[in-house]
Order: C-alpha cells, then structure tokens, then sequence
C-alpha cells in the first residue's frame, strides 16, 4: 500500500531534525532548507542518505537538486535564473513550486521547501 | 608532531569496515592542557582518530583516487574519559557511499567499554565544490596514512 502524505511528511521532517539539527517545529511545510533551515551544501548529500535510508529508495545524483542547472551560465547569469534556466528548472524540478521564484528569479532564493522534499519522496515511492 | 591519531589497523575489509588501535600515553602533550594534574585524552582527538579510521576506509574504497575530506560530524557521544595508558579501538563501518561522499558509523572502545558514538559524513570535494580548483596531488592521503595501511596488508612485516 502506497504511504500516505502525513507519514511521508512525519518521516522527512524526522530525516530534516537530524541532518540539520533544527527543532521540529521549525520544519514547517513552506520552510526553505538552505535559507530558513540552515541547510548548507554538504547538508544536502547528508539529506539525501537519510531519505535513502528512511524510505529504502535510490536517489541518483543531480535528481533532486539539480546542481549542473545551478552552475550552468546559460541558465544562470548574474544570481539569477534566465528563461531558458526557468525551463529547464521546471522540467528538472515539477516538485517544486516556483509560481512566486519565477517573478524575481535570484538564484539564492529557489524555494527548495520541505514540501517541495516531501513531493518529491511522493513521487518515488508511488 | 605528525597528525595521525591511530598507531595501526587491526582490521580492513574494502568498502565495509575498518577497526584501528591507538595507544594512549603520558608522554603525549595534548593529554596535559585541559586539566592541571588530570590528564585525560580530547574527545576532539578520539572524533579526528574516528575521522582517520573512517577516511581511510572511504578513501580505500575509490583506490584513493578521490580527495576525501571530513564534512560533517553527524554525532558524537561520549560516554567516559579517556586516560594515559587506556588502548583506544577504533571500529568504523561506511554506512552509504556514493559519487559525492560517503557516510560512516563507528564506535570508540576500550578494554570492552564504549567510550564514544561517532556518525560522520565525508565528501569528495572534487565531486562537490563545482568551480572550485584544487591541487591535481591527492594531498589528503599522504604517504602517512597509506603506509598504516600497507604496513596492515604486509601483517606488520617490514619490507626493505
């Protein structure tokens, strides 16, 4: 039987209080990992272990966060995101909801939110 | 003073779990400069022979091709001092591994007692810090730590 939300959702914010050592009241549904949660580069493969280990599923690199579109100059041009970044954002990350981002696209300020982890959980283990 | 916090493998099994041995002794200064007349052996030294243990293993398991660095110590729980002439044993256990890193458990005895619980995580940084140069060398696994090694592989035997 396919896990439901609340315990996909129970089990990230449980995998988000160890990788970063944050209260779980500070692991709401909008919060952004890197800058409401702290979380900083090395934090990341961290999570990504964790979420392996908690949900038994393989997240081959780059899924999740896409790095290369992040450090590529046709998708990225002076800390912000280009149409053709937008694009490729979207294709690469459908779990992420970039409606407000896309007005004022700075890099710094992708909204990576623990609902975004939580849909994305969603989707491998459907 | 060489930075190497284990004296000798005692175990090495590729790409799953290493158990490492350091002698702790009076004559080392480091013993001496947290408590006058009470001298005892840092936790931050047990957690860098935990890093050592832990990093050769990981460092093993690319043929030390990648530059392995200490990213993040997930936890570490101590739970009794350690003191000059206690023998520490260091068993570490790589817990995930991939492309960028790799994560490790291991555990800090003497004498059968748990001195310390150590999670950490390492980091290819080669793999990690996209843009960033660093120098072609493997400067992280000096001749130091890969001689622990071989001297473990040759069983102690020295080769001239």
């Amino acid at each position: 039987m396919a896990m439901s939300r609340e315990e996909i959702y129970s089990r990230v914010q449980g995998v988000l209080v160890d990788a970063l050592g944050v209260d779980e009241e500070q692991v709401k549904p909008n919060a952004r990992l890197r800058q409401d949660l702290g979380a900083e580069s090395i934090d990341f493969l961290d999570i990504v272990f964790r979420l392996e280990r908690a949900f038994g599923i393989k997240i081959p690199r780059g899924e999740m966060i896409p790095e290369n579109v992040m450090t590529d100059p046709n998708y990225v041009q002076n800390g912000k995101v280009t149409p053709a970044g937008m694009v490729e954002l979207k294709k690469r990350m459908p779990y992420v909801d970039l409606t407000e981002f896309e007005k004022d696209p700075q890099v710094d300020q992708l909204p990576f939110t623990v609902d975004a982890v939580v849909n994305y959980v969603q989707t491998k283990v459907a | 003073m060489r930075w190497i916090w284990i004296d000798k493998f005692t175990e090495f099994t590729s790409r799953a779990s290493a158990t490492a041995v350091k002698n702790v002794t009076l004559a080392e200064e480091q013993l001496h400069d947290l408590y006058p007349d009470f001298p005892i052996y840092p936790h931050s030294l047990i957690v860098e022979g935990m890093a050592q243990t832990a990093g050769i293993l990981v460092g093993e398991a690319s043929g030390f091709a990648e530059k392995v660095i200490l990213a993040k110590i997930g936890r570490a729980t101590f739970h009794q001092l350690v003191r000059p002439g206690d023998t520490l044993t260091f068993s570490a256990k790589i817990e995930q591994f991939s492309e960028q890193g790799a994560s490790a458990s291991g555990t800090v005895t003497t004498d059968g007692k748990v001195v310390a619980e150590i999670e950490l995580m390492f980091s290819h940084i080669d793999q990690n810090m996209a843009g960033m140069e660093f120098p072609e060398h493997n400067f992280v696994f000096t001749e130091q730590f890969t001689e622990l090694l071989k001297t473990y592989r040759s069983q102690g035997e020295i080769t001239l």
